[in-house]
């Protein structure tokens, strides 16, 4: 589904990023991506999402080259692609319920359906209350929970989660980390990048440690090692 | 289609009200720099006024020979009038009227009226009054023409070469004016586009991390887009009705104070007789400002 192949990134004054990275994520799979802050996660997960194209190299989703696709490709693959960050990234000026919303309509779907699918996933999510609140009325957590909305309500077949948990205290990010596993389990890949030891160690799935832009494991039930 | 038009629409009209303070700063400055082109093209009128008021006090006068009949001037002022489409007014001065005009302005003068009577009977000569429509150089075309042989058996003299310095240091002094009109509001038209760029860019800017978010989650660039050019749209809409009705009572108002330093020239008539070049100035310095401001801005934005 997703593959890195010798992928290398190079920023201006010869900073290294990442350096012939190769590897593959099948469907379904649940892989955490490690390592220290600016061992080169991010950048990975932006290559991905085609925000960052490699020096070298070429990442693929689906069959198709991220980093040669034009933009409407790229609209095609961030439209399979839910993606949940450290900082939200809601729509401030909009509506929980817009928020959500707006993932449909941007996909074309009928009123009809964005009115009984969006409630419908708030509800699940434990939102169903705050649908008329804005983002800054919600709590870390609720934010971080209606940013899993927003990547799920359209039924991607990938969520890309990068620091999820990075603002959130040790009650919240198991609620995300759990949200996730469940995501997983109903057949959708979850690629979650993080540094927190201890949610790796739990989940006991692939881990893929990244240091100083290179992959130096890559492990089925991996742990977190560095 | 017609579903995401509506939905864009609905977008631009939300974020419109929801960030009042952003919608009512945007449109303060856009009606204030509406308000500025307006005034431009007031001032155009007013300069047009005096130039044209000035111009109109210009003439040259032909005096013909004091035994010329009345019917052989009437022919020749048909004959000037044939010379040039420059030429704008010509009148016909009789011996008899130049006396008259003579008497009703120096007859409480006795030195002047002994003067007269001195000299016995009436001693003007019947003159034509030409108007030019063009600058100096059509003045002396057509007292060059006067002066040849053509009218030789006819006319007297033309006081061309007396007024000629005149003549040529109004029209220069016009022609300054005008340049220096046309500089100064090309200046001031680049700087309220500067100014209304800037302010929608401000505007946009709090959205910035927004449109970036909206290109990850897949969004197209129109649907992006469209509501922020939709948004600059309305504000130069809502900018155009209020300069539109500042622009109406203003002119209302001040036109009589007006009339009273620039007699002759009607503020308020001047603004009902140009008022779709005033409100095609207006709606369309307004909207396609806030349009294009709007397009190109977020187009920065959405390179993602």
């Amino acid at each position: 589904m997703i593959k890195f192949q010798n992928v290398t990134k190079i920023y201006q004054e010869n900073i290294i990023v990442l350096q012939d990275v190769s590897f593959e994520i099948k469907e379904g799979e649940f892989v955490s991506i490690v390592g220290k802050s600016g061992a080169g996660k991010t950048t990975l997960i932006r290559m991905i999402l085609g925000l960052e194209f490699p020096t070298y190299g070429e990442v693929f989703f689906d069959g198709e080259s991220v980093s040669k696709a034009n933009s409407k490709i790229l609209q095609k693959i961030r439209r399979k692609i839910g993606s949940v960050y450290q900082d939200y990234r809601l729509l401030p000026a909009k509506t929980v319920y817009e928020n959500v919303a707006y993932i449909m309509e941007v996909e074309g779907k009928e009123n009809e359906e964005i009115e009984v699918e969006v409630p419908r996933v708030l509800e699940i999510i434990g939102l169903g209350d705050k649908m008329n609140n804005f983002p800054r009325e919600l709590s870390g957590g609720e934010q971080q929970r209606l940013s899993i909305a927003r990547a799920l309500v359209n039924h991607p077949a990938v969520i890309i989660a990068d620091e999820p948990t990075g603002n959130l205290d040790p009650y919240n990010t198991y609620e995300v980390i759990s949200l996730l596993e469940k995501i997983n389990k109903s057949g959708k890949t979850v690629v979650l990048s993080t540094h927190n030891r201890e949610i790796v160690n739990k989940l006991g799935k692939r881990v893929i440690t990244i240091e100083n832009g290179i992959i130096i494991r890559d492990e089925e039930k991996g742990r977190f090692i560095i | 289609m017609f579903t995401n038009l509506k939905r864009v629409f609905n977008f631009a009209l939300v974020d419109f009200f929801r960030n009042k303070g952003i919608s009512i700063a945007a449109i303060f400055v856009l009606t204030t720099t509406i308000l500025l082109i307006t005034g431009l093209f007031f001032m155009h009128g007013v300069s047009n006024f005096l130039i044209s008021t000035i111009q109109n006090k210009i003439d040259i006068t032909a005096y013909f020979k004091a035994d010329v009949p009345e019917q052989d001037i009437l022919n020749a002022k048909d004959e000037i009038l044939k010379i040039s489409s420059e030429v704008k007014n010509v009148e016909y001065i009789s011996k008899e009227d130049a006396l008259y005009d003579f008497t009703q302005k120096h007859g409480d003068d006795p030195t002047i009226s002994g003067a007269l009577q001195e000299v016995g009977g009436n001693p003007f000569l019947p003159s034509l009054n030409i108007i030019m429509a063009s600058g100096a150089s059509g003045y002396e075309k057509v007292a060059t023409i006067l002066q040849g042989d053509q009218f030789i058996d006819l006319i007297e003299k033309v006081d061309f070469s007396q007024k000629k310095v005149t003549i040529e240091k109004i029209f220069s002094i016009s022609a300054t004016i005008n340049k220096f009109g046309l500089i100064l509001a090309v200046i001031l038209f680049l700087v309220a586009i500067v100014v209304v760029f800037n302010t929608i860019k401000l505007a946009i800017n709090g959205s910035r991390e927004e449109i970036t978010t909206m290109r990850i989650v897949g969004a197209s660039s129109w649907f992006i887009k469209s509501p922020f050019i939709i948004q600059g749209a309305m504000f130069g809409f809502v900018s155009f009705i209020i300069c539109f009705f500042v622009t109406f009572i203003l002119a209302f108002l001040v036109s009589s104070s007006v009339e009273i330093i620039m007699p002759g020239f009607n503020l308020f008539k001047y603004f009902t007789s140009n008022i779709f070049i005033i409100i095609l100035i207006q709606l369309g310095f307004g909207v396609a400002m806030g349009v294009v401001s709007s397009f190109i801005v977020v187009n920065k934005y959405l390179k993602v």
